[in-house]
């Protein structure tokens, strides 16, 4: 290839290279790859004691379901989590990174993070790719400044609220807590408020479904419930189940291929440092 | 229409910034809207950079928020510099620097207003491209559109604080009824030289306007009461 002159040295940014091929392709008729996205419900509330999130659990690639049982409530701090709406790869990917920023941060503070904290790092990071890194986050913990619970969008705006929803199940979730929210609520109420929210998006939007998880964050301790919900089991026609017994399927031909296994030895010399 | 959730967010807004006799009020409405879907029906934009200057801010909810971050940061360590607080000049040509540099790139359009001790109370205007204008009021945001008639009637020179702030909640709620971008609250902020008061006028406490129903229990009540007057052309 003449062309290419290794004088010139790689420098960062989008990389054209293939784009060609790709043209040539679509052309005939190969269609791209579609993203995994968490079509989701994903749901935050600030109770009396601190703020509880909540989040479905399919994940889905076009019209398929990926993952019947996928985590969207991800770990940044002991006392911060973060629901992830949008790309898959984007929320998994922004939230390792703002989890790993705080952990290097609380090693040179000593202190405990707080959740302004990841807001900030969450929105520069986002604001900085204009929207291309598809991830609407519900940020919920308890830090010294007390209970937070703030949404976060692709382009990187960011609001403050007392209850909110994000993903595809946003409006039948936030009908749900426009209904039925109020300040100071109890522990088991907030958790069933949240149930209900996530319910109601996993039954009325395509995007979302099977199970429910909760994540409650109070002051010095955090209670992570997976799968604390299971409203969509496994249903079999028979209730027996299914056994398979020999002989129930027709053996056409038989043909045994023995592997006779080789053991070389060979002498070696003993590591030495 | 479909609905997209993932239409970048901007704040329809209406925005307004008055001074009066002593000090600036400025006022906002509280929708943020993301397509057809309101994300935030109570947001706060009326956005504190120092303690004397406010921005009241309208267009993309992130590109508004990340200016108004810089800036805050800017005017902090320009207040630490020169020992006094910032006049709402600098403030409001920091944001004009940053509007104009980048002006490929965002979409908002805002309204600066506070009180120093050498001008008294300012509002200044910076709109989409970075232009900067001193005004004695200024309004921003789509529902702008439907309060210039109403400032070239009602706006006067040397209003008292109270006129001024009656003016810019009835302001707000006129644009609140005539702009589908525009709703909720309407939240006010009196800048001065004794301080900041901020005020909050919840949607069921402002005044009903031309041809808005008054909210009903049922819709029996609807049905059974007459029905109300066509429009006459």
């Amino acid at each position: 290839m003449a062309r290419f002159n290794s004088d010139i040295p790689t420098k960062g940014g989008f990389s054209f290279d293939l784009c060609q091929r790709n043209e040539m392709l679509l052309k005939k008729g190969v269609q791209l790859p579609s993203f995994r996205k968490t079509g989701t419900t994903i749901v935050g509330l600030v109770f009396q004691d601190g703020v509880i999130l909540g989040a479905d659990t399919r994940a889905t690639e076009g019209p398929i379901v990926a993952d019947k049982n996928c985590e969207k409530i991800h770990y940044m701090a002991p006392n911060i989590y973060c629901c992830g709406a949008g790309t898959a790869a984007d929320t998994e990917a922004v939230t390792d990174m703002v989890s790993s920023q705080l952990q290097l941060h609380r090693y040179a503070t000593g202190r405990e993070s707080r959740v302004i904290t990841a807001l900030t790092l969450l929105k520069s990071h986002l604001f900085s790719y204009q929207g291309h890194v598809s991830a609407a986050l519900v940020l919920g913990g308890v830090d010294v400044t007390g209970p937070h619970l703030h949404t976060v969008y692709p382009h990187g705006s960011t609001d403050t609220l007392p209850f909110a929803t994000m993903g595809s199940g946003s409006l039948a979730a936030m009908a749900v807590f426009e209904s039925n929210f109020k300040e100071g609520l109890t522990r088991d109420e907030g958790i069933k408020l949240v149930s209900e929210a996530i319910c109601s998006g996993i039954f009325n939007d395509l995007g979302s479904g099977s199970n429910v998880d909760v994540c409650v964050i109070t002051k010095g301790h955090t209670e992570y419930l997976r799968n604390h919900l299971l409203p969509n089991p496994r249903t079999y026609v028979s209730s027996r189940g299914y056994s398979f017994v020999k002989g129930h399927t027709e053996v056409l031909t038989t043909k045994i291929t023995p592997l006779k296994s080789k053991a070389l030895t060979t002498e070696v010399d003993a590591m030495e440092e | 229409m479909d609905l997209d959730l993932n239409a970048p967010h901007s704040m329809g807004t209406t925005i307004i910034g008055v001074t009066y006799d002593g000090g600036v009020v400025l006022g906002a409405d509280s929708r943020t809207s993301t397509g057809m879907y309101v994300a935030n029906r109570a947001s706060d934009k009326i956005t504190q950079l120092t303690d004397n200057v406010y921005i009241c801010r309208s267009g993309s909810a992130a590109d508004s928020q990340v200016i108004s971050d810089y800036v805050r940061y800017f005017l902090h360590q320009h207040t630490i510099q020169l020992g006094q607080p910032a006049t709402v000049k600098v403030a409001a040509n920091l944001v004009r620097l940053l509007s104009y540099q980048n002006k490929n790139m965002l979409q908002m359009g805002v309204i600066i207003g506070g009180w120093d001790k050498y001008e008294g109370g300012q509002i200044f205007s910076v709109p989409l491209g970075g232009t900067i204008l001193k005004q004695p009021f200024a309004i921003g945001g789509s529902g702008s559109s439907y309060l210039y008639g109403f400032f070239d009637q009602a706006w006067k020179e040397g209003m008292s604080k109270d006129e001024a702030e009656k003016l810019v909640v009835k302001a707000v709620s006129l644009a609140i009824a005539r702009d589908g971008a525009s709703g909720g609250v309407v939240r006010t902020v009196i800048i001065n030289a004794d301080g900041v008061t901020k005020n909050f006028y919840s949607g069921d406490s402002l005044p009903l306007w031309h041809e808005e129903l008054e909210p009903q229990n049922s819709l029996l009540d609807i049905l059974s009461s007459s029905s109300p007057e066509p429009m006459s052309t």
